[in-house]
Order: C-alpha cells, then structure tokens, then sequence
C-alpha cells in the first residue's frame, strides 16, 4: 500500500478532531501490534487495529472512511488494557466512528434487527448497538 | 361582531355608557412578535385578542385534548417552560410559540394481534433503546408526567406501571419535540395502556355476569312491564323512585326488593 | 445486611435466571438483596468519546438514586450494567469540571461525586463472605461438575473498572471450588462474545462462539459459567448455529454463576429458572445426581 505522507495531511482537521473526541496522544503508538494480537474481531477486520492508528496519525481520513473495522469493533478493550504505551484505543475507534454518527449517517436501523430476533434479544443488546452504532 | 339595528324615529333614545372596568394590558410576546393583552386571559385567549385565529393547535379549551401544547420562556430566565395554551394565564412578558403538531413515528399494528408481553413494545417501536435517561421529556410535560420513569418502565417490561405512570398524557407530543434519542413517548404510552386495558388488568366479574343476566332474559319481565306503563303513570314512578345514596356501602339494598 | 441492588433492565425480563437465584442465594447467607427505587436503564455501555457526557447522565442518575436513598455500595448483577455504573462512578470522581457540568445539567436531581461505591455480586461473596465460608454453607456440593469459568470483557476491562487481575482471573475459579465443582481453566475466558454485534453482524457471534466454546470443550469442560446476560445470548445463538453447522459439536450448557450458588446452597431449582438457559443445563445436572 503506498501512501503520501505529508505534515499539511497530519495538522489536518481531520486529526484534530480525532485527538479531541478520542482524547488521546496517537504519537505514543510506535506501531507493535499487540493491540492486533489481542483483538478476537481482526480477522474480520480490513484493516487492522494498528493500521487504523497509523492512519489516523497521518491524517488518512478517506483510507479509514473506506474501512470496516471501526464498525466490527466491539468494544472489549482488549486492545487497550495489553497496549504497552497505555493508548486506549477503544476510544480511538469510537472517535472515528462518531466522525460518521453526529452528521447524522447511522450505522444501523433499529427496525433492521430481524423480527423473528427482537422477540428473545436481551434489552441490553438492543441499547449497547443503537448507543454505539446510531447518533 | 352586531348587525345594528334600525333606528325607528319615533323612538330614539339616548343609549347610556356602560361603565367599562379598567382592565390592564400586558405584553406578550408570540412567535417573536410582540402584543398588549388583557391580564388573566389564558395564553389562548390572549393570541385571540391579539387576533390569531386558531384553525389548528386548538381542541377543547379544556385543558383534556392536548392540541394546544405551548412553549414559552420568561425574561432573565434561559430555562423552557411548558403549558397549555387553553388551562395558563398569560403573564407579562412571555416569550411564547406553539406546537401544534410533532410528527412523531407512530407504529401501523392490528391490536387483536398482540398480546400482553412487553416484547410487543420492543418489536413495533424499537427506536425506545435510544433514550439515554437526559430527563428533557420529563421537563416538557404540560401534565407533570414523570415520562422518562414511564420510558424506564417500558424498557424494564413493566407495562402495569408505564400505563399507571402515563395515566394524565394527553397525547400533546412536547416530549417527542424535545427527545434526544427521538422516541415518540406519548405513542408508546398509548400503546402501553391498550395492552393494559385489554390484555392484563382482570375483568370486571360483576360486570360480565350482569350482563350474561340481561342476555338470559332475567330483567326482561320488567322492561316489559315499563314499556307498557303511560307516560304520565312513567314520570310519576320516575320522580318517586328511591335512589341508591351516594356514601351507601356493599350492602345497601333498596327497600322495594321487587326487581332485584 | 441489606444489600443496595442494581437490577438493569434485561435481569427483569430475560434474565431472571440471573436474578432470583441471587436473591434467593443471598437471603439463605443472610444478605437482603434491596432494590433501588425509581432507577433506570443505565445505558448498558459506557461512552468512550471525551466530550460526550450526555450519555454518562443516565448511570450517575442511578448513583445519585442509591444516594438519595442512603446507601454506601451498590450491587448488580449483570457486568454490563457493572462496568457502566463503574466507569460513569469513576468519571465523577475524577474529572471536576466533568463532574461540575453534569451536575448542573441534571439540575432536578442533587449534587454527586462519586459518593457511592459499585460492585459486582461476585466481590461481595469473595469479600464480604469469604470462599471459605461459604463452602461452609454449602448442602449440595456440586461434584464432578467440570466447569469453565467465562468472564468476558466487563468485568475485568479496563484496569480501573477490573474485579480481579485482568490477565489471569480467579474469582470465578474459587467460586466454582467453594461450590464443590471443579473449576476448568481455559484459555479464552476473557474473550469477548461479540457483545452488541448481534444487531449489526449477527453473522460472526456464532464464529466467536466456536472459539470460546471449543476452547473450554478441548480442555474438559461439560459446562460453561458467567455472569453477563449478553454474553450468555451471544453464546446461546451462537451455540444454536453451531450445532446445526458441526455435526460433532452437541452444544454445551451456560450457566449463570447465581444459579450454581442457589443450587449448591440447596434451594429448590425452581428459583434457577433452568428452563430459560441455553444447551440443556438440566440434562447435564441429572446425570451428576444434582437434579432429580
């Protein structure tokens, strides 16, 4: 995959906004890819959890737009209680997620989740996927 | 507005003044626009005399229809205030507008279909799990309902207590207009309360065995007898009939057992 | 001693074979399990973005609730409304101008900061009980039970929130000893189940079923124990396809950690609501003599 780096692309809006909502310092990564190991969802991913923080990094915003992983992300908090800088990046991923949400494009329906399921479908399930997947 | 009436030369007379009580103007402001109204008109009346002329957000003047939901504010004050338009009176310097109308999902169900479990909430209005207990539905409410309880209800399954919690609603829709997660509450209530009413509070026994006793023909014999009384012989039965006391108790019997 | 208890919504509905095999356990060890009064959903996930507080005012509602109502600690049951209450708990103590702008925005409620304490059921009979007095109080040891503690994510993510060390848990594991069963470590019990994937994607809970599952399976359990209703969902669904996809795999029973402990404690397995578990507990308890 060859990319352009550029400082203009890493002071980008799009960083910024990133930092803010995630409030966490995305320089302390230095690309190990423990967080990767730990993850039970990365073989479902597209890019990997340590692929999504580098380009968030380098300000990538179309590359991680284009990507699932944010929306296969559970929210374990594997990836953050092994990494060994101590960056959570759960809230990474919910950051680049809400990027989405608040200009008001939802992941999911609540009418989607099948008839036949929401008659056994703990309310649980139901209030953690909209919370995490609608705005 | 009167028609005037003609004048007869004959008999003109000189009409005395009424005397007009002084009544004080205040000023109110709808929709941005500001007024002098009569103090203690309600907010209702007040946009009349200002010359609104309702076609909508105006139902029973009674306080029980909820079309006339109205939000205000007062000076100094960054708080949203809410009443009805029909039952407030107006106060100096209300800053006020109506919502007539929110369009507030309403499900499309077959009632015979559904049965008493709350799962039938969860399936036609799923849109419930989005709200996140911010308490505003609450604040909106005309009728003091403790809506985010009743919401809290609903999620937990207990559709006895969102239908006891919901009793007052009037269906104005103000906590919708206000929702965060966008539920429609006053829906959801509505629907609460049919499946209470018809599928989980107990039947009335006395009620249905008074009625298979009508359909068996138990009181026939008296309805005959009545139709075939005069009218004037009718009134007078009528005007001495003995009447059940209002405090009587359980045990109260009348003293002419005949048709009991 | 009573005990303030947080239900959450699902333990009143589709979890009561969560719930009233705790109450009932408790009253048998001498704890009244109190239901808060006027709570709400607490959310059910705790929101991971910095500027987003609208989303912590429903679980510090219910903290300020157990406040109001005078009470120093806060029980649940469930490990996602654990981890919720946990963290909004921990947000209000920590960070004031947080706390400032909360409290002022629920100006119909009193003042918080953190005043009341959250745990989990599990930390009450590890500290307030002790394993070895409740083996004590136990009638109905359950022997030959092999048994795969499962945790999942809530309990012990992240380190704030953990009730034990998050690596290498054992809470459960000294559970399942003191009941008299044989506890059967395995490898995966903190992976995650998918958690709220189910309405999205349902289709890879059964894949992550299989990983948990056939991990406790090679290393010799018959049974598998939890703790969070979500969990035992996604588990349960996804058992359900798996069973029809793996002609050797025939499914295995979930039980929820309160439903050993009502049965051990000797209760009647009414109060276990067996009936609603998934992979047929009851069949696997018949055959080791433990129901009749």
């Amino acid at each position: 995959m060859s990319v352009t780096i550029s400082s203009k692309r890493m002071g980008s809006e799009f960083v910024k906004k990133v930092k803010e909502l995630s409030g966490e310092n995305l320089n302390l990564c230095y690309q190990c890819g423990m967080c990767t190991g730990v993850c039970p969802a990365a073989s479902n991913m597209d890019l990997s959890p340590r692929q999504v923080i580098e380009l968030a990094r380098l300000g990538m915003q179309k590359e991680i737009a284009e990507s699932k992983t944010v929306w296969i992300c559970a929210s374990c908090l594997a990836c953050t209680v092994n990494c060994p800088r101590g960056f959570d990046l759960s809230k990474l991923m919910e950051a680049i997620r809400l990027l989405t949400l608040r200009k008001n494009v939802d992941h999911v329906k609540p009418e989607q989740v099948l008839p036949e399921k929401r008659d056994d479908i703990p309310q649980i399930a139901m209030v953690s996927g909209l919370r995490k997947f609608t705005g | 507005m009167s028609v005037k009436a003609k004048k007869s030369p004959t008999k003109t007379k000189v009409r005395k003044e009424r005397e007009v009580p002084e009544v004080k103007l205040i000023p109110v402001y709808v929709m941005g626009k500001r007024y002098e109204v009569p103090e203690g008109l309600t907010l209702m009346k007040a946009m009349e005399y200002a010359g609104y002329r309702f076609i909508r957000g105006c139902g029973c003047r009674g306080g029980t229809c909820g079309a006339c939901g109205t939000v205000y504010r007062k000076p100094g004050d960054y708080k949203l205030q809410v009443a009805l338009a029909c039952q407030k009176t107006v106060e100096p310097d209300m800053y006020i507008t109506q919502i007539p109308f929110f369009p507030a999902n309403r499900a499309q169900y077959e009632f015979a279909e559904l049965t008493s479990a709350p799962e039938e909430v969860f399936k036609l209005y799923p849109e419930l799990f989005r709200c996140v207990a911010c308490n505003a539905c609450t604040k909106a409410c005309p009728q003091g309902i403790q809506v985010m309880d009743a919401i809290s209800a609903l999620k937990q399954g207990n559709i006895a207590e969102a239908s006891r919690l919901s009793f007052e609603c009037i269906q104005c829709g103000l906590c919708t207009s206000r929702c965060f997660g966008e539920l429609a509450q006053y829906h959801m209530f509505q629907l609460a309360r049919r499946i209470y009413g018809a599928r989980i509070v107990p039947r009335a026994e006395h009620l249905a065995d008074m009625v298979k006793a009508v359909n068996e023909g138990k009181y026939d014999n008296i309805l005959n007898e009545l139709k075939r009384v005069k009218k004037d012989e009718l009134t007078k039965l009528y005007q001495e009939r003995e009447e059940e006391p209002v405090t009587a108790g359980e045990d109260w019997r009348p003293k002419d057992k005949t048709y009991l | 001693m009573n005990l303030a208890y947080y239900p959450g919504c699902t333990l009143k509905t589709k979890a009561k074979n969560l719930e009233e095999p705790a109450i009932a356990s408790m009253e048998v060890l001498a704890f009244k399990m109190e239901e808060i009064t006027r709570w709400n959903c607490c959310g059910a996930v705790h929101s991971l973005a910095d500027d987003d507080l609208i989303h912590q005012v429903a679980p510090v509602r219910n903290l300020i609730r157990a406040r109001e109502q005078k009470k120093n600690e806060l029980v649940t049951l469930c490990s996602f409304c654990f981890n919720t209450l946990k963290r909004a708990n921990l947000l209000m103590k920590a960070n004031a101008e947080k706390r400032n702008t909360i409290n002022s925005f629920m100006d119909d409620e009193i003042d918080y900061s953190g005043e009341v304490n959250v745990v989990h059921l599990l930390e009450v009979l590890r500290d307030e009980i002790g394993w070895e007095a409740l083996a004590q109080k136990v009638k109905l040891p359950l022997r030959d039970l092999k048994v795969a503690p499962y945790y999942g994510c809530m309990l012990l993510r992240p380190r704030e929130v953990a009730i034990d060390n998050v690596e290498d848990p054992g809470i459960l594991r000294k559970l399942v000893e003191a009941l008299g069963a044989t506890p059967v470590d395995f490898p995966e019990s903190t992976r995650c189940c998918g958690s709220y994937q189910i309405i999205s994607d349902p289709g890879v809970i059964s894949a992550y079923a299989w990983n948990i599952l056939s991990s406790a399976l090679s290393h010799g359990a018959e049974a598998l124990v939890l703790s969070c209703p979500l969990c035992d969902y996604d588990l349960g669904q996804g058992q359900k396809e798996l069973v029809k996809k793996r002609a050797e795999f025939k499914g295995m029973p979930i039980f929820y950690f309160t439903q050993l402990l009502a049965l051990a404690l000797g209760l009647d397995p009414q109060v276990c609501h067996f009936e609603l578990n998934y992979g047929d507990p009851e069949s696997l308890l018949r055959e080791k003599n433990l129901l009749s």
